[in-house]
Parts: C-alpha cells; structure tokens; sequence
C-alpha cells in the first residue's frame, strides 16, 4: 500500500515539490473514501480541511432558495476540492456532495496553515498551486459569463 | 481538404434550388428542429460530412445550414435552430412542406486522414450537428481508429441536442462520451463547466490525435487553445467555421475572413489557416 506522500507525488497538483515538502505535507494528509451521494461539504460550516481527489467525482453546489441545489462545477480524480480553508473566515462558500464514490486525501488545514506560517518557502508553493487551480476556475466563470455557445452557434 | 470548388459541383448547377421534401421532423430543443428531406426529383451529390447546404424557404430567402445526418439513400438531415426569418420558417415546416436544397458545399472533415489514429471531436451548442456524421463515421468503421472521445457542451441539459443519441453513444462505450452544462440540478449526471475544460481530463497523445471542433468562435477560440496547449499541432486541430455565407460558391464574397472564404475553402479549416485570422480583431 502506498504512503500518503507516494500518493501525492503522482499527482499533477504536487508536481515539482521537493520529497521533504511532500513528506512535510503528507503529514497533514489522511485518506479518506466517500460513496456516492455523501455530503463532503456543507456550504456555511467551517473550513478545515482541503481535499485532493484521487478518484471519483464530487458536485460543487450552491443552495438558491425556490430552486434548490444548483451545481456549478464537477470535480473528477486529479482534482483539489476545497480553498476556504485558506482564508478566513474559513467557511465553505459551497455544498460538495459526491456523484460517485470517491477516494481522497484529506488534509488538516489548520496544520497546513501552521507549518506554512513556519516555512514561507513551503506557503508560497502552495499557495501558488492553489493560485492556478483558482485562475483556471476564474478563467471558466468568464468562459461562462461570455456565454461561449450563444449566439453565433453554427445551424 | 480541397480548397477549390468539387468538381461534382457546377457553378451553373450550384445555383439552382433542387426541391426537397420534409419527410421527418424532430424538435431537439425549445428552438431548434432536425428536418429528413427528400428529394422529389434529382438528388443533390451525397454529402460528405462536414459539408453544408443551402436551405431555401419558398418565398422567404436562403440559409446555410450544415448537414446533421447522411442516411442510406438519399434523404439528407439538417438542424436549424430557430434565430431569424428564414431560419424560423425552415423550423415549422411540417412533414410534407417542400424546401430548396443547393449544396453540397464546401470542405470536409477529412475523417480519413485521422485513420489509424486517436479522434476528438468537441462540440458546443448546435455546433454537435455538423460534428454528428463524424460519429456515425467513426462508429461504423470503429476499428480504423484508436481511442475516440466525443466531448459535448451546453448551456443546459434541456438545450442539448441529440440527447437520447448521445445517451446511446455513451450507453455503448465503444466511445468516451463526455457531456457539460453550464449549469445544472441534482438530476444531472454528466459534467458541469464549460467544454474546454473537460480537455485537461481527456487523455491526448498529441503525435497521434485528430481534432474536430464546432461551435461559435468564441467557444473554438478557447478550445483550440486549451488543445494547443496539450501539445496537438495546429495542423491536426480542425474547426469548422461560420460567416454571413449567401451563395455558397465563393462568388459574392460575404462569408469572406481575410484570405479564404468560408463557404468555398471551409467550411472545416485547419486552426493553423484561420486561427491566427481569428485573432486579428480588423477580421
């Protein structure tokens, strides 16, 4: 069975990170595995935790009052499933309910944060993976706001 | 893909309306409809996919309009969605009305130069009608081809078109089949985000792969540019192009985009030809 650090350097997320920063990391890290339809976040409760897909496939959802759960984004394997951890007020913004059974790691976020504050080298890194992660989600709301199959569509 | 006029194709002929009739008609979203014709006389030279044809509404006016299905015989398949006058009235013909066909014009997608090979075919909106040929040619003759993988975006579920036909694609897992949705109820069980983004999740061996997008120019933009990206040559990248066409032969030059013509040297392009076209803003 693999370690949590063997994991994580097959993932495109942690790519680049020195086998200290990835053991450093590890130790925040646990696997967990959820079935199908289990709620992984709850939209409001406290974020403490980040999650690295490694398989299956989780549904961002945001609750709308008279339409119900409306979700905005899927995630798949290879994925990061949560930022709130990171910034306070450390709430989750979204619902993250799983479509099919997923395998994660989950890590502690409160120690994340504790072993960047003490190695800024190690915080910059991952602040600057979380920095693509959250340009590449920006990037597909303008795709979105742009409405790229409107008007113009071949007939 | 040629760039000169087929040969099967007078102009003289090319100008003449041959009438077809309304032989089936499904509705495949709130405003958009796919029509089986018929020829009532002389067929029009079978299509190949990626081409288009001309659709004249009797006293109405002309659209270009791609072909959405090739059946044994000749009875051809074009969805229109419903955006303008002639448009509308080629939507609400019932089975039985009579429309003109000039066609086929154009290029094609060059399936068999992606033989041997993997094939991508991305589609956003409407732009999966052009694109649908293509799957039936890659279904019927699966074993020419590695891995295929057809990715489907939408704004929402219900404006997906071929959505049963997807299904059945999916359901047959001879294909990887991804559909997207720009938003989207507990109900839905594909992805939701935009198209380009289901890219980074699909396997590419950028040497080997064939690219076929359709969709507004906005959507192949970002497409294009997230395939580019995965390290597929610009030449293996193909799109296919709409503009303001009207004759369909390359005379009046409407559909004109820098150098080419969309309605005689596309419309299925290479991006390396109309990527950098696209890019200029004067175009």
């Amino acid at each position: 069975m693999k370690t949590i650090a063997e994991l994580l350097a097959e993932q495109t997320f942690f790519q680049g990170l020195d086998q200290g920063s990835l053991d450093f990391v590890a130790g925040c890290g646990r696997n967990v595995h959820y079935s199908a339809g289990d709620r992984i976040l709850t939209q409001g409760e406290p974020a403490h935790t980040f999650y690295l897909l490694r398989s299956g496939s989780v549904a961002l959802s945001f609750y709308v009052p008279g339409r119900g759960g409306v979700i905005i984004d899927t995630l798949d394997g290879g994925d990061v499933l949560g930022w709130s951890w990171l910034f306070e007020p450390y709430k989750w913004q979204f619902d993250a309910e799983a479509r099919a059974d997923v395998a994660a790691v989950a890590f502690d976020g409160v120690c994340l944060r504790n072993k960047c504050d003490s190695d800024a080298q190690l915080g910059y890194l991952l602040v600057q993976r979380f920095a693509k992660v959250m340009l590449a989600r920006l990037q597909s709301v303008r795709m979105r706001m742009l409405d790229i199959y409107g008007p113009g569509t071949p007939s | 893909m040629a760039l000169a006029l087929p040969a099967d194709v007078r102009p003289a002929d090319a100008m003449v309306p041959v009438p077809y009739r309304v032989v089936g008609r499904a509705r495949e979203t709130a405003d958009t409809v796919t029509l089986s014709l018929e020829p009532v006389g002389s067929p029009i030279v079978t299509p190949a996919p990626g081409q288009f044809n001309m659709l004249y509404a009797f006293g109405v006016g002309e659209v270009p309009i791609s072909i959405s299905g090739i059946d044994a015989g000749q009875r051809v398949r074009h969805t229109v969605r419903a955006v303008g006058a002639v448009s509308q009235e080629l939507c609400a013909a019932e089975a039985g009305a009579m429309v003109g066909v000039r066609g086929p014009f154009g290029t094609d997608w060059g399936i068999d130069s992606a033989a041997g090979g993997d094939v991508i075919v991305i589609a956003g909106g409407i732009g999966l009608a052009p694109l649908r040929p293509v799957v039936h040619e890659l279904l019927r003759n699966r074993r020419r081809f590695r891995r295929v993988t057809v990715l489907v975006g939408a704004r929402s579920p219900e404006e997906l078109v071929f959505r049963g036909e997807v299904a059945s694609w999916q359901a047959s897992a001879r294909i990887t089949v991804r559909t997207t949705v720009d938003y989207a109820t507990a109900a839905w069980k594909g992805d939701v985000g935009v198209v380009p983004t289901l890219i980074e999740r699909v396997t590419i061996d950028p040497e080997v792969t064939t690219v076929m997008i359709c969709g507004p120019e906005v959507m192949l933009r970002f497409t294009a540019a997230e395939v580019l990206g995965r390290g597929v040559a610009a030449e293996r990248v193909r799109v296919s192009m709409e503009r303001n066409v009207q004759c369909g032969v390359g005379r009046c030059g409407h559909c004109q985009l820098g150098p080419v013509l969309i309605c005689l040297h596309g419309p299925v392009f290479p991006w390396s030809r109309v990527g950098p076209l696209l890019a200029r803003r004067e175009l």
